[in-house]
């Protein structure tokens, strides 16, 4: 749980993203993990200090509502960061399962035994 | 090191199921009982959007400009995740259930036998949208007064929709409803793929 100690953060959250309050992609999900490209590419530049918070956290796959919660910040904020890391081709996104109207047997039957095994 | 394992982990797929109900109703204790983290806890600043159709009166005290969202994980196996998400349980916060609905496999509305009606609008929300769910009655202190027909009628809820008694502290409880709900979608789809006769399960 983020720390929601009254005496609040030292940076406000839109001040990381500069202002912006949307994201500039709109395919980022809570569930949408995020993988740090691992070497960073050679043309990329450094990043900043909460950007670099964000690929430390991000080393191995992790869904972006944990990596909101873990940074104790907004999803709406992380999400912004995220773009911009994207972009930066620092990272790899992976969508979530697509669930549609007509459900994937398998897939039900596998998250079905895993809780069984609870 | 440079060449270090290039042992690119895969992510693994992801999905998700909401735990919904009224506002105290034990959410976030059924995500604490089952998840393998410690529930988690986002916060989002409340949209001028939010706070123009939310009727704020009587709850100033309470600074209302951010939602706490809190989630569980359950690891189903290398490559897939399954996240849990608990509403939020004031009204006023509706709007944030459309954007979490998107995409989940179904839902677990837990219901209060002291105050159902506080779980009226989660099993509204879900029946308009066709998203298929249980219904978990969450038995304070393990107390079930009621059998569950009872509480079908009193909640008018279709035949299809599975009600169960729990405990929303006991793990073993909630593994019980989750899989009476992954039941429910494995026979729903079982017909789909079976191009069968549209019959709802038989309860």
């Amino acid at each position: 749980m983020g720390g929601g100690d009254t005496a609040g953060r030292l940076v406000r959250p839109f001040a990381l993203t500069g202002g912006r309050t949307r994201p500039s992609r709109a395919d980022f999900t809570l569930i949408t993990t995020v993988t740090a490209v691992d070497p960073p590419p050679t043309w990329a530049t450094r990043p900043q200090p909460e950007q670099q918070r964000i690929l430390r956290h991000c080393a191995r796959p992790i869904a972006v509502a944990e990596l909101a919660a873990l940074l104790d910040l907004p999803v709406s904020v992380v999400v912004i960061m995220l773009c911009d890391l994207l972009e930066a081709g620092r990272i790899t996104v992976r969508p979530p399962r697509p669930v549609s109207q007509t459900p994937d047997l398998d897939l039900l039957q596998k998250v079905r035994d895993g809780l069984g095994r609870l | 090191m440079a060449d270090s394992d290039t042992v690119t982990r895969a992510a693994p797929d992801t999905v998700k199921i909401l735990i919904a109900g009224g506002f105290g109703v034990g959410k976030t204790t059924m995500v604490g009982s089952v998840s393998e983290i410690a529930p988690l806890r986002t916060e989002e600043p409340l949209t001028e959007a939010g706070l123009g159709i939310d009727d704020l009166a009587g709850i100033e005290e309470k600074k209302a400009t951010t939602v706490a969202l809190d989630f569980g994980r359950i690891t189903i196996g290398d490559d897939l995740v399954l996240y849990l998400f608990g509403t939020p349980g004031q009204q006023r916060f509706w709007f944030m259930w459309n954007d979490l609905a998107l995409g989940a496999l179904g839902a677990v509305v837990l219901v209060d036998v002291r105050r159902p009606e506080s779980s009226f609008a989660a099993i509204d929300f879900f029946e308009r949208r066709g998203i298929p769910f249980v219904v978990g009655v969450n038995g304070f202190y393990g107390e079930h007064p009621y059998p569950p027909d009872e509480i079908r009628d009193a909640l008018a809820l279709p035949d299809h929709v599975q009600v169960l008694l729990c405990d929303a502290r006991e793990r073993g409880s909630c593994r019980d409803v989750l899989i009476a709900l992954l039941d429910q979608l494995i026979a729903v789809a079982e017909e789909a793929e079976g191009g069968g006769t549209l019959t709802r399960p038989g309860r």
